[in-house]
């Protein structure tokens, strides 16, 4: 197993090992000469920025953006201020930060985002120096300004400028400082000769670290880990002091016996590994510190210009020309690789490799791990090394050996297996030199899929992201349409296509996908300033309600009110309908009300309870007059003083003589003249009766005697003959004046007839008056009469006389058996006979 | 019942799980309040509250008092006040006024307003407008089903009916499709779903949106098909008077979410009783379908058993004795106590409806359902009105002759018109026009528009098209077209022949054997011709809007199972108790289960009160 371990180093307890990464594709004439770079964390992209060659007043740098291998993204004259610092944001943008304290955002590919300021004074006092720092909370930015203020910004994604303490007695540039991000504080370290402080959002704090050596002298760089826990510091003595972040615990001091200064120092630590490691380098030389060992053990001779981008669980060294992966080698790696390993994954690779050859060895091997009980540690270890592999065939060859052992085991759980199979895939697949994004399974693993699939996004490497989706069957909703949606929302950037195609385009690819927002792309359409791509591609959205936000957004209310109708979802209307009605002046919003039916009676409704005014300007507007009478018949109930009612009345009967309603223009009017009667009465009577109906009104005035106004009413309102009998009858019964009712009966023929009078002294118990009155009823109610004042006799002689087999039997269902037996007998002879013919 | 029914109708899903449901979600919503609280209940939602969670169960979740929402100051002194309000714009201005009152005297308080079912933004705009927007918090109950009885689940939605199809507000489309939802996902799949009506369709299109958001694996399907009706494709049975027990109930105590208040007349006692009207009361659901004629003999039928199990217990030992008194005799006296309070109730029914007046009223409305005599019919309206028996009795038999006429004659209709505003006032000119706009009670425009119309393009084209066109215009206005749907479907038996109300063969019984339910007869027919085919002619005079739509579930292989015969019935504007007795019927004819659900019971009387404008 020479070539797997043939580039590890031994340091201390661990062996340390250096992979190649890639070849640059870049071609640097100078390398890392004359320019500043910034490499973003998790094999994230590159950002130079070249200093002009001639150094004339007019030449200009050169930005340069490529990825992990070297392949070029972006290029451009940079034209803007002079840049202090480069860095990349955790969402892949590069962050500019300029001498006059203003932060430019570019996008992966160049393109320029937005940009904002570190604060005003800075354009005074100028950036002196700035770091470009990760922390739970974002991104952030510290700078030192010319006034020796260190400014911090935690998130760029929410500004909130922090002016830190002043330092006391600082009069120059601190030898070396770093940002530290502890208990959910973000703070300054910073040396300035043998001192260090501690800068926090109220305090500036001299400190020292433990145990550091009373030798030491001037501090000249400082590096923190990358989880914030470590600390490590250089002295101009070349000793490092290697310890806690909070400067309590030390790890341990080393004497390097470098004097001169490190162009770079930075932790390479794989968590969970018992052996932090620091990596300096010089021009040229790399240096490896470990913790357990005092000495320095092994060192790296470089080939030019290099620069360390530490990483989660190991440093990257990006030079002109080579791309390098410096990591400690994995405790599992370790002991199936190490010479003469007898751990049961070394043994396990062993009985493989044998098995291939078709050598009974293979047999011996795998006897030897069962006799120690140790195949599916054997198996596990093959699958866990795996995974820590870059090369395919390495990985390919622990795989096998793995699967072979599985094949021993009765329950193996295969999940581990498998997902390993399937990470690296994926893993290999953005490895690729045309992808460029070296990441480490630990790092893949904390960085999760979903951020990996955003970063391809970002990228524009749409098939590959997509095919990955559907590779680790992601939701459609998280995955392949989030892919999509963005590769819709890019291409409606593309300004050179017409709207038309665009749109084809997209519906073409998205076509029913679920979980594709066609709102979300047409909004990004109309942040373009496409309006018109944008409408075409809400045609695509199948959900009405979707659209009308942005329709609004866009200003084309008239289609937002009619998508929001079509929605079926009246609160969208109503948030429409609101909407128009701020925005627009009152006719034209009323007008396009007048051609949304539903709309205008859903603002009806509003407005009935809210705003009674404006309803009548509805109506006003639609020149509806038959409304407006209605409307005013409501307002004159609602009306408690009269005079307001009358006029209420009055525009009612105008309005509905407007409407050519003079059946209710009428009514108003005569509603109208009995108002002023009945307040006359009012007045001079003191009878309460306004508000009445008519024939309220009539009965009450029979009743208490004004017989003369009730005939006033009476022939006023051309009340039917058939209504005041009835009404008089009832309020003379009710009087119980039967003289009156007697006379009342004889003063002409009663157009109702005279069984009403029977049946209203019956109703009052009255049954003597009642027989005054059957007499003169039909001969047709006859029997009614009669059997109303309990006259069954006289009932069934009429019915006999009349022979009518309904009233027979009609009297015969009042009869009782006993009593009416003589009745009850002729009326059956009757009947009989009756049939008989 | 007496004839003969197919034993093997399946059985009725339980419902008892949507009234879980809503509990869960209401205590949920009230533990986001933690802390004593008081209670503000809109008037309405008092009683569907009652049958969700009790006084206990809400104490249990620290409401401390309990009040109705009003327009008026309140008394609370309670630092956090929630209110359990229908999304109304009235309701919400009250609130307003008592959260600004509440500023005024500097008083601070927290404030939670839970809608329900739902909220609208109209609501959320009166806050804003109040300026309170920020101090209350809102949320939403969605209790959308309230089952009242093992097949009726109702809505409690009484507004539906004004705010759709007269106010042409579709707010509650949505609720209703909501509803559907809820229903589909719990008991569903539905394999098919027919409808008729503007708001159905609507209804149905909103609960298919909504079911494509999330689409789950659906448990066991336990009800097959749905049929949804909207209310103003049959107006004429709810203004029928009701002559089966359960309905004439409702007409004269008012059945109050599913139960009622007897009165001391009733109960011949001081005090009035409340009673649950349901499947539980044996001696109710043995009548409750009942034609009111045969109720008597049924009562004292039951009378009798009754005195026969008590009787039984002459004969005892000590032994059976003891059984009996443990076993039986409570629901023996329980019996007894349901029994007495239906024999008082049939009793007062007696006497009000077999009065000479009712029966003359019963053979006014059948004259009219016939189109027989109408003449003698106008004038007995007519004298109705003079002599002011009652003002929505005259209402509905206005819009009875209006709606069997197919619109009054002009001369009539004012005549009509004048002499109610009369009795009446003059203020239900305003009702009128909502009944216009209804097509209620309308004027014949015989001479006018349609004519003149059929004038102009009959100059234009030959004689047959006229015709067609003619039809297309009369669909254009709202017209019943009772008599020709009557005649099509045959809902109104030939003659007055003998009708055995105590063996009913088809579902005119309620009606005594009158008329045939339009409603229920389109449903009928729909399920035996599983579509509309054969009815274009039906659905022409109805204006349309029939549809057919398989629903989601898809099932077809389990055709023959118990629930394809477990149909859903959902009347969106609400149904009387009398439709609600003929489906039973139905059912037990063909071998199928109803299931009602309704926005809300009503019967002619709420229906026409909906169109009173009550300017309060």
């Amino acid at each position: 197993m020479a070539f797997v371990t043939a580039s590890w180093n031994p340091l201390g307890e661990a062996f340390y090992r250096k992979i190649e990464l890639y070849e640059m594709g870049w071609n640097l004439k100078e390398g890392l000469r004359n320019c500043q770079i910034a490499a973003a964390p998790y094999g994230g992209p590159i950002a130079l920025l070249k200093e002009p060659q001639r150094s004339s007043p007019s030449a200009r740098p050169q930005l340069e953006i490529y990825t992990s291998s070297g392949s070029p993204m972006a290029s451009f004259m940079w034209k803007s201020g002079v840049v202090k610092q480069l860095g990349w944001t955790i969402s892949d943008d590069l962050l500019c930060v300029q001498e006059d304290g203003t932060v430019l955002v570019y996008d992966l590919f160049g393109s320029f985002k937005r940009h904002f300021s570190m604060g005003n004074e800075l354009v005074q006092s100028h950036v002196l120096e700035a770091k470009i720092f990760h922390s739970p909370y974002g991104t952030g930015i510290a700078v030192l300004s010319g006034a020796y203020r260190f400014i911090l910004a935690t998130n760029i994604e929410d500004i909130k400028l922090r002016r830190l303490p002043e330092v006391p007695g600082l009069q120059g540039v601190p030898s070396c400082w770093t940002v530290l991000s502890q208990d959910r504080q973000t703070k300054v370290l910073l040396a300035t000769g043998a001192d260090l402080y501690i800068l926090d959002n109220t305090a500036c704090t001299p400190v020292s670290p433990s145990g550091f050596s009373p030798q030491a002298t001037n501090i000249i760089q400082v590096a923190g880990s990358f989880s914030y826990k470590y600390l490590a510091l250089f002295t101009d003595s070349g000793h490092v002091w290697m310890g806690s972040a909070n400067l309590k615990e030390k790890l341990c001091e080393v004497d390097t016996k470098m004097r001169t200064p490190p162009t770079q120092m930075a932790w390479c630590w794989r968590p969970k590994s018992q052996q932090p490691s620091v990596v300096i380098m010089w021009e040229k030389y790399l240096l490896f510190l470990a913790l357990v060992v005092l000495n320095l053990l092994f060192g790296y001779n470089l080939d030019n210009e290099s620069v360390l981008v530490p990483e989660l669980d190991s440093v990257r060294i990006i030079s002109g020309t080579h791309h390098e992966l410096l990591q400690e080698v994995p405790v599992v790696s370790e002991e199936i690789f190490k010479i003469a390993s007898m751990a049961p994954g070394a043994l396990l690779l062993e009985a493989h490799k044998e098995y291939e050859k078709e050598s009974q060895k293979a047999d011996e091997y795998l006897r030897e791990i069962k006799e120690q009980d140790g195949l599916g540690e054997a198996v596990k270890q093959c699958v866990e090394a795996a995974g820590y592999e870059h090369e395919p065939e390495t990985q390919k060859m622990l795989l096998r050996a793995a699967s072979f052992g599985k094949c021993f085991l009765s329950n193996f759980r295969p999940e581990q297996f498998v997902s390993t199979c399937r990470d690296l895939r994926v893993l290999n697949a953005v490895r690729d030199y045309t992808v460029g994004i070296p990441l480490t399974l630990q790092q893949y693993k904390q960085m999760t899929v979903q951020v990996l699939i955003d970063r391809l996004v970002y990228r524009k490497l749409y098939p590959l992201a997509i095919e990955i989706c559907r590779y680790l069957k992601i939701p459609e909703y998280q995955g392949v349409s989030r892919v999509l949606k963005h590769w819709a929302c890019c291409k409606v950037q593309q300004k050179e296509e017409a709207d038309e195609v665009i749109a084809r385009m997209v519906s073409l690819k998205l076509g029913e996908t679920a979980g594709i927002s066609y709102s979300d792309i047409a909004a990004r359409a109309y942040e373009c300033g496409r309006t018109e791509l944008a409408i075409k591609l809400l045609e695509f959205e199948p959900r009405s309600g979707e659209q009308v936000p942005l329709l609004l957004k866009m200003k084309r209310s008239q289609l937002a009110l009619s998508k929001a109708i079509e929605s079926g979802d009246t609160d969208l209307v109503y948030t429409v309908v609101t909407y128009l009605k701020n925005e627009m002046n009152r006719g034209d919003f009323f007008m396009t009300l007048r051609n949304q039916p539903i709309a205008l009676s859903l603002y009806r409704q509003f407005c009935k309870h809210q705003e009674q005014d404006t309803l009548k300007d509805l109506y006003n507007q639609d020149d509806d007059h038959q409304e407006l009478g209605n409307f005013y018949v409501r307002a004159s109930y609602q009306e408690g003083r009269l005079d307001t009612r009358m006029s209420c009345l009055q525009n009612a009967m105008d309005e509905y003589n407007k409407a050519k309603n003079e059946f209710n223009a009428k009514a108003t009017e005569e509603e109208m003249r009995l108002l002023r009667f009945q307040r006359r009465l009012e007045e001079e009577k003191g009878e309460r009766m306004v508000g009445c109906s008519l024939q309220d009104t009539l009965h009450c005035l029979l009743i208490v005697g004004l017989h003369k106004q009730a005939e006033q009413l009476y022939k006023d309102f051309r009340v039917p003959d058939k209504r005041y009998w009835w009404l008089k009858l009832n309020a003379l019964a009710e009087k119980e004046d039967w003289e009156e009712m007697e006379k009342f009966s004889k003063t002409k023929k009663s157009p109702i007839g005279y069984l009403p009078f029977v049946d209203v002294c019956i109703k009052h118990h009255n049954k003597y008056e009642a027989r005054k009155y059957v007499s003169k009823v039909t001969p047709e109610q006859k029997v009614k009469a009669h059997i109303a004042v309990g006259d069954l006799e006289g009932a069934a002689e009429v019915a006999i006389e009349r022979r009518n087999e309904g009233e027979i039997s009609l009297v015969l269902s009042h009869c009782t058996a006993t009593t009416d037996r003589t009745i009850v007998d002729r009326l059956n002879r009757t009947r009989a006979t009756a049939g008989k013919k | 019942m007496a004839h003969s029914s197919r034993k093997d109708a399946p059985d009725l899903p339980d419902f008892s799980l949507l009234k879980r449901i809503a509990r869960d979600q209401l205590i949920y919503l009230l533990e986001q309040l933690p802390g004593k609280k008081d209670l503000f209940i809109e008037a309405d939602l008092m009683s569907p509250l009652d049958r969700i969670a009790n006084v206990t169960t809400l104490k249990e979740h620290e409401v401390d008092k309990l009040y109705k929402v009003d327009h008026k100051p309140i008394y609370s002194t309670s630092d956090q006040l929630c209110f359990l309000i229908r999304p109304r714009i009235q309701t919400v201005k009250w609130i307003a006024d008592i959260v600004n009152a509440d500023k005024a005297a500097g008083k601070l308080r927290s404030y939670k307003i839970i809608f329900s079912p739902q909220k609208f933004y109209a609501c959320e705009a009166v806050l804003e407008e109040q300026g309170i927007y920020g101090d209350v918090s809102t949320d939403e109950w969605a209790f959308h089903l309230l089952p009242l009885d093992d097949d009726i689940i109702s809505l409690e939605l009484p507004e539906f009916f004004r705010d759709n199809f007269l106010g042409g507000d579709q707010r509650w489309v949505t609720t209703a499709g909501s509803a559907l939802h809820l229903l589909h996902s719990v008991y569903g799949p539905f394999s098919k779903a027919y409808g008729i009506g503007r708001c159905a369709k609507m209804v149905y299109e909103s609960w298919r949106e909504q079911g494509k958001e999330g689409e789950k694996k659906t448990p066991q399907s336990e009800i097959g098909t749905v049929f949804l009706v909207d209310r103003d494709v049959d107006f004429v049975t709810p203004l029928c008077s009701q002559v089966v027990y359960e309905g004439l109930v409702d007409d004269i105590f008012r059945i109050k979410c599913g139960s009622v208040e007897f009165t001391p007349d009733v109960t011949s006692s001081e005090k009035s009783v409340k009673v649950m009207l349901n499947s539980q009361d044996k001696v109710f659901g043995e009548i409750r379908n009942e034609h009111f004629s045969n109720v008597f003999g049924l009562l004292s039928q039951k009378a009798r058993n009754l005195q026969t199990a008590y009787d039984r217990r002459r004969g005892m030992d000590i032994k059976q004795m003891k059984t009996f008194v443990s076993e039986e005799l409570k629901g023996l006296k329980q019996e007894h106590h349901l029994l007495s309070l239906h024999i008082g109730a049939s009793e007062s029914m007696m006497k009000r409806k077999t009065k000479q007046d009712f029966q003359e009223l019963l053979k006014t409305e059948h004259s009219l359902l016939e189109g027989f005599e109408i003449r003698e019919c106008i004038s007995y309206i007519e004298e109705h009105i003079n002599r002011q028996v009652s003002m929505i009795e005259s209402l509905r038999l206005l819009c009875l002759l209006s709606l069997t006429e197919n619109g009054l004659l002009p001369k009539d209709y004012r005549s009509l018109k004048a002499q109610y505003l009369q009795s009446y006032g003059t203020e239900h000119l305003l009702t009128f026009a909502n009944l216009r706009q209804l097509g209620l009670l309308v004027e014949q425009q015989a001479g006018e528009t349609l004519t003149v119309m059929e004038s102009k393009v009959g100059k234009l084209v030959n004689d047959k098209t006229v015709g067609k066109l003619t039809d297309a215009f009369s669909s254009l206005a709202k017209k019943s077209n009772f008599r020709a749907l009557s005649k099509r479907l045959a809902l109104v038996p030939k003659t007055m022949e003998e009708y055995d109300l105590r063996t009913p063969r088809d579902m005119a019984y309620i009606f005594s054997g009158a008329y045939i339910p339009l409603s229920c007869k389109l449903i009928e027919q729909v399920l035996e011709r599983e579509g509309w085919t054969g009815l274009e002619e039906v659905t022409r005079l109805l204006n349309g809007n029939e549809f057919v739509g398989s629903a989601g579930g898809g099932s077809e292989t389990g055709r023959t199972t118990d629930s394809q015969r477990i149909i859903l019935v959902m009347f969106l504007g609400g149904c009387s108790y009398s439709e609600i007795s003929a489906l039973r019927f139905l059912g037990k004819e063909k071998g199928y289960k109803f299931i009602v659900v309704t926005t809300a019971i009503i019967n002619a009387a709420r229906l026409l009160e909906a169109m009173l404008d009550n300017y309060g």
